[in-house]
């Protein structure tokens, strides 16, 4: 619509409709295609007939009318031992146990396997946001939280795959998800994320997300050490059309126990709306049915709140909240809890942290199942929720709140030096193998890339041959750890070993497993979630929390007092105690009692030589002389300018704080009255104080110049400088003398 | 001590045994006694669902890696007849399997019922 058309709308919405958040889909509910987060009409009422030690009616469905999902969840699913006393206790009264901290974990989980489906959803969807992140806090399975990352590439190209997955440990996640975008390369980039994983961190639990029997395959070599992808729909259509059952699921989940693999399943909200087949159900009750099924086959764990469909539940009211509760339903059937906060659901950067904020403040076994910790171009699962950029987003949120969500600071030698080892160890094992040849130049982009943009050499053919041979010639872990030993990598073969250890022992199997980097496993048995209110449950240990709290760009005084030396200059020279002087055309710039001692350079990045140097050119312009006073008994900038407008012969004095803020003073006002003021040092620029000083020699002849205007800026120009301005005026503090008089000041030029 | 299904205990499963081309396969695979434990130990953790699994797991332990694979692709829907599942069964029972071969029978009857057989 252009210019003068009647139907444009008004420049506020005009403005209003570029902002990114009017990129995202919102949907009117519609029951009918599943478009509803809870509580659609077509949902049954939860019921439960038990005779003769069967389930003969679940959820207002009889037994001769279950679908395969009912049939299962019936035959497997429900403790019918409890069953009776669960689901006679009112909604209510289960939903307040939940979130009362008193009463213990056990009872509700107790409670909760005789629930059926609908009953739980009814209870879950009683609970307002906040008392679904206290609810994960007491609910999750496991004590300490922690994260899980995606590390992919468009190329597949095994050097920065292991770059990435060391990065990715050194950063602190403990589970690494690899993908492919071509089938093929699967094999490869197992094996590549291993070995950068046991660079980065002993005990990081690996997997290659793929097609349902390939993963299952990669996982029998030993290739893998986890598997996620076993997917789980809410109605029987849609599970049908992902090519399984209940009971090939229930098979699959055991094929990986009997080799000793963790597993858990996937799900989430709005995937039976996006493939059209919600048979007019609500998002939140399909999901319940997934997760009542998940227990049933006897999966350790669901990853689920969206995933794929995560914008699905996006668009319709309420739906970020029956992702959470989708969490919450897991921990509260006992099980592990991968939270979701994986593919992107929003285009607006405060939508998606809005979706995740409540679970990092609540904590859960996996905070997201999928950190995109690399580039958002290179994630073949998509562009994540959480992404590389936001690494040190995320860092500082943690140190925000206080609270523990997997990730670690990690300094930049120490993680070039990880990449340079990881890409090292692939390419050894790989001429070892004689899986394939890497260039010098492929290696050294690989180290310092950013992404797969910036690794040009990296040849597409090397994970596809590479992948082929194998297969071809059945390579297991055994012998990538026999060659990484051979070529020196023994602390990294070591580790290798200790996963494959793991595998025998079985405990990583348990609800919630991890390893530490002490290879303990933290779990269910192990690492039992106590919370029973405050002053319960995970506290991060002191050394965790410094981790937390000392992101690398924190700074201190000393670091600033630091910095400030690096432009240290001895231009200005006190030469005696300074005096009034008669000259009408004497205008005094007071300096601040640091200024030239201990500070230098200003918050613009001018020095304080700068300044000084455009202040006396722009008094000379308008014919005035400019001195320079060191004013030792204040630092406030009024009292600073004013002492120098008294000493000064024409009445006017120049302010000038070493951090760059300045004004124009006269003798006759009161400290806190100015004749202009340039507040915002950070923006000033040399222009800027030359202005300040021909407009100070305009006011020294009894002229009124015009203002000189703030710099403007859109950027939060305090939450830049704040920090920096409390140590510089804790220098300024520690060099102001009450009994000081104003000293004379020499500018010498070198 | 844990032993992998070899037989040969964890322990000695060794950087230098790896060194010596002295570790096979088997060395590295759950041995079904251990899934046992560790269903004792999930059932005491309120998950009974878990330790069946881990028991389904035990008798799936000793089987082929073709054969666990054969199989999960016959119980995905409209793979197998009801005679081919029931064949399945039978062969799982005669390999000390019974929890698996009852699965499979479970399937034969829910897929009959919801049309889901080849």
């Amino acid at each position: 619509m252009s210019e003068g058309d009647p139907r444009r709308p008004i420049g506020r919405f005009r403005f209003m409709d570029e902002q990114r958040v009017n990129l995202d889909g919102f949907a009117v509910e519609d029951a009918a295609l599943g478009l509803m987060a809870f509580a659609s009409p077509a949902d049954p009422a939860p019921s439960l007939v038990i005779s003769d030690g069967r389930v003969t009616e679940m959820d207002s469905r009889a037994a001769a009318d279950f679908d395969l999902l009912d049939a299962f969840i019936a035959a497997h699913g429900l403790d019918l031992t409890v069953a009776v006393e669960a689901m006679g206790v009112p909604d209510l009264a289960f939903a307040r146990m939940i979130v009362d901290p008193g009463v213990p974990r056990s009872e509700i989980v107790r409670l909760a396997s005789g629930m059926t489906p609908a009953k739980l959803a009814c209870v879950l969807t009683l609970l307002r946001p906040a008392e679904l992140t206290l609810a994960m806090t007491k609910c999750r399975a496991r004590r300490t939280p922690s994260n899980q990352a995606h590390v992919t590439n468009r190329s597949d190209d095994p050097l920065l795959l292991a770059a990435d997955a060391a990065t990715a440990a050194a950063f602190g996640f403990r589970e690494i998800e690899t993908t492919v975008p071509v089938l093929g390369d699967a094999p490869s980039n197992a094996i590549a994320v291993s070995i950068g994983a046991a660079v980065g961190s002993p005990g990081i639990l690996v997997q290659c997300s793929v097609e349902e029997a390939l993963e299952l395959e990669m996982g029998m070599r030993g290739l893998v050490s986890y598997a996620e992808t076993v997917s789980l729909y809410g109605t029987e259509q849609i599970f049908i059309d992902g090519d399984d059952t209940p009971w090939s699921k229930a098979f699959l989940t055991s094929a990986y126990a009997s080799r000793g693999i963790k597993m858990r399943v996937t799900s989430g909200g709005g995937a039976e709306a996006l493939m059209g087949s919600a048979e007019g159900c609500s998002m939140f009750y399909l999901e319940a049915r997934c997760v009542a099924l998940a227990r049933a086959i006897g999966s350790q764990g669901v990853q689920n709140g969206g995933i794929d469909s995560a914008s699905v539940a996006g668009a319709v009211p309420g739906g970020v909240r029956s992702l959470m509760a989708e969490n919450l339903m897991v921990m509260v059937r006992n099980l592990e809890a991968c939270t979701g906060n994986d593919a992107l659901m929003s285009e607006s950067d405060v939508r998606r942290t809005s979706r995740t904020h409540p679970i990092f403040i609540g904590g859960s076994d996996f905070i997201c199942s999928g950190f995109g910790s690399i580039q958002r171009y290179d994630n073949m699962f998509g562009p994540s929720q959480w992404n590389s950029e936001d690494i040190d987003d995320f860092l500082a949120m943690q140190r925000d709140w206080g609270v523990d969500a997997g990730l670690r600071t990690a300094a930049e030698p120490h993680v070039a030096a990880l990449r340079e080892r990881a890409v090292a160890a692939v390419r050894d094992v790989y001429r070892i193998l004689g899986l394939g040849d890497f260039t010098d130049a492929w290696a050294a982009q690989a180290v310092d890339a950013a992404g797969s943009k910036d690794v040009p050499d990296a040849d597409l053919m090397t994970p596809l041959w590479a992948s082929r041979l194998i297969r071809d010639t059945n390579i297991t872990m055994i012998d990538v750890i026999r060659a990484l030993d051979e070529a020196g990598y023994e602390v990294e073969a070591e580790r290798m070993l200790q996963m494959l250890h793991a595998r025998v022992h079985g405990d990583y199997l348990q609800t919630a497993a991890i390893f530490n980097e002490e290879m303990d496993i933290l779990s269910l048995v192990t690492d039992p979630n106590d919370y029973s209110g405050p002053g319960t449950g995970y506290e991060p240990t002191p050394q965790r929390q410094r981790e937390i709290d000392a992101i690398r760009q924190q700074r201190s005084v000393d670091d600033l007092r630091a910095q400030q030396q690096e432009h240290s200059s001895s231009t200005l020279r006190a030469t005696g105690p300074a005096e009034r002087r008669d000259d009408p055309r004497d205008v005094v710039i007071g300096v601040s009692p640091a200024a030239g001692r201990a500070i230098w350079q200003t918050l613009s990045g001018l020095t304080v030589d700068d300044a000084l140097d455009e202040l006396l050119a722009g008094l000379e312009e308008e014919g005035c002389v400019g001195r320079v006073v060191r004013i030792n008994d204040t630092i406030d900038l009024g009292l600073i300018g004013l002492t120098a407008a008294r000493l000064s012969g024409s009445g006017i004095g120049v302010g000038l704080q070493a951090k760059g803020t300045a004004l124009i003073h006269r003798r006759d006002l009161s400290p806190l009255a100015n004749l202009e003021l340039y507040s915002v040092a950070p923006s000033l620029s040399r222009e800027s104080y030359r202005q300040l000083g021909v407009n100070a020699g305009r006011h020294a002849k009894g002229a009124t110049p015009e203002p000189e205007r703030n710099p403007y800026s859109d950027d939060a120009i305090e939450a830049r400088y704040h920090t920096t301005v409390v140590s510089l005026v804790a220098i300024e503090r520690q060099w102001c003398d009450p009994t000081a008089g104003p000293e004379e000041m020499e500018v010498v030029r070198s | 001590m844990t032993r992998a299904k070899s037989g040969r205990p964890v322990d000695d499963i060794t950087l230098d045994a790896v060194r010596g081309g002295d570790v096979s396969v088997d060395d590295i695979r759950i041995d079904p006694s251990t899934l046992e434990h560790q269903a004792e130990v999930a059932a005491s953790h309120g998950n009974p669902q878990l330790a069946a699994n881990f028991r389904r797991a035990a008798e799936l332990s000793v089987l082929p890696d073709d054969l666990v694979l054969a199989i999960y692709e016959a119980l995905r829907p409209r793979r197998s007849t009801g005679v081919q599942l029931e064949q399945i069964a039978r062969d799982l029972e005669a390999r000390d399997a019974p929890l698996n071969a009852a699965l499979v029978r479970e399937a034969a009857q829910a897929y009959l019922a919801r049309g889901l057989l080849a």
